[in-house]
């Protein structure tokens, strides 16, 4: 689920048309938007407070077979909520699963993988070591 | 089409949660202020079994986490108003402030009252009747009737005028009860007198 929640709608459409078909899904709630409060914990063990309201995008759907689905979202992509939510249903399926996973969720893990690996390759590049400077002096 | 008889096969609410909601509203609201006059109530097309489109609707459209749920209806009623209104289910009709009846309903005078200073903390009793009929069987009388008014309700046990008198005499105390049919639903609110004709 979270290689979905961080993946956009046309990523995951992309994967899915080297995927074997998916069942079709009936829509029990939504794809609908709505806002729910981000709590944190300063230090990670403080007293919790309110952070402030993030923007989620929801969907739940049934499968012919009677499995659930469901997915929340970050942002307000309505089509990669109902992806989403149809991919949660369509994995619970022991025979469908190996399929999936290597046609859609795989080849977008490494992607994300590899993209956060650029980031942080061009972070490095501007790191201070400031234990290293302290002993040059 | 989900399979309805397992436990987690889950039925859709209204297609447009907040016009259905809102279509249902006005539609109780008429009901409590023509008592005994049945209102239908389409827009949910597929209640989840043994809930009848009208019940299942007013429950969706009343409920949400705040209010304490009684049913009898059984597990899969239980699993769709969970996932659809999000309303906490209770295990004693005393502590509900709605309560969804599909077979005998519990005494009225068993169920929450609300106080003199806040007689609006009362339950609302929904009941799922076999048919409701205007222009025969009880004589309806009270504010928001005009004369009399005729309803024939199928499918409710005997007793219910006696302890409906009861219900009535402790106002402003008591309970409202909703009558569902089908796509059908009638309202009893406490002040209304029921006479067998």
């Amino acid at each position: 689920m979270a290689v979905l929640a961080r993946a956009d709608a046309a990523a995951i459409a992309t994967r899915l048309e080297h995927a074997p078909p998916l069942p079709p899904a009936t829509r029990l709630r939504g794809p609908e938007i709505g806002l729910v409060m981000a709590r944190g914990r300063q230090g990670g063990d403080g007293a919790p407070f309110n952070l402030g309201e993030v923007t989620v995008t929801r969907c739940s759907v049934s499968l012919p077979d009677g499995r659930i689905g469901h997915a929340y979202v970050a942002g307000r992509d309505l089509r990669q909520a109902e992806l989403a939510a149809v991919l949660d249903a369509a994995l619970q399926d022991p025979a469908a699963r190996p399929a999936l996973l290597e046609a859609v969720i795989e080849p977008l893990a490494a992607a994300q993988a590899a993209e956060a690996a650029a980031v942080a390759a061009r972070a490095a590049a501007t790191r201070v070591q400031f234990f290293t400077m302290q002993t040059m002096r | 089409m989900p399979t309805t008889d397992t436990p987690l096969g889950l039925t859709p609410g209204f297609a447009d949660p907040v016009l259905g909601a809102q279509g249902c509203f006005r539609a109780l609201l008429d009901a409590m202020a023509g008592p005994g006059r049945p209102q239908r109530i389409a827009g949910l097309a597929l209640p989840p079994p043994p809930l009848s489109a009208a019940s299942a609707a007013a429950l969706l459209t009343l409920a949400d986490a705040d209010t304490p749920v009684w049913t009898d209806a059984g597990a899969v009623a239980e699993a769709w108003l969970r996932f659809h209104a999000g309303c906490p289910l209770v295990a004693d009709p005393a502590e509900a402030v709605f309560l969804l009846v599909t077979g005998t309903p519990p005494r009225l005078a068993t169920l929450a009252q609300g106080s003199e200073e806040e007689p609006h903390r009362s339950a609302t009793l929904l009941v799922q009747v076999a048919g409701l009929q205007e222009g025969f069987g009880w004589h309806l009388t009270g504010p928001g009737i005009e004369h009399a008014h005729r309803l024939r309700v199928e499918g409710l046990q005997a007793d219910f005028t006696t302890q409906w008198a009861a219900n009535r005499a402790g106002f402003p105390r008591g309970v409202d009860v909703v009558l569902c049919a089908g796509e059908w639903l009638a309202a009893l609110p406490r002040t209304t007198r029921i006479e067998e004709g």
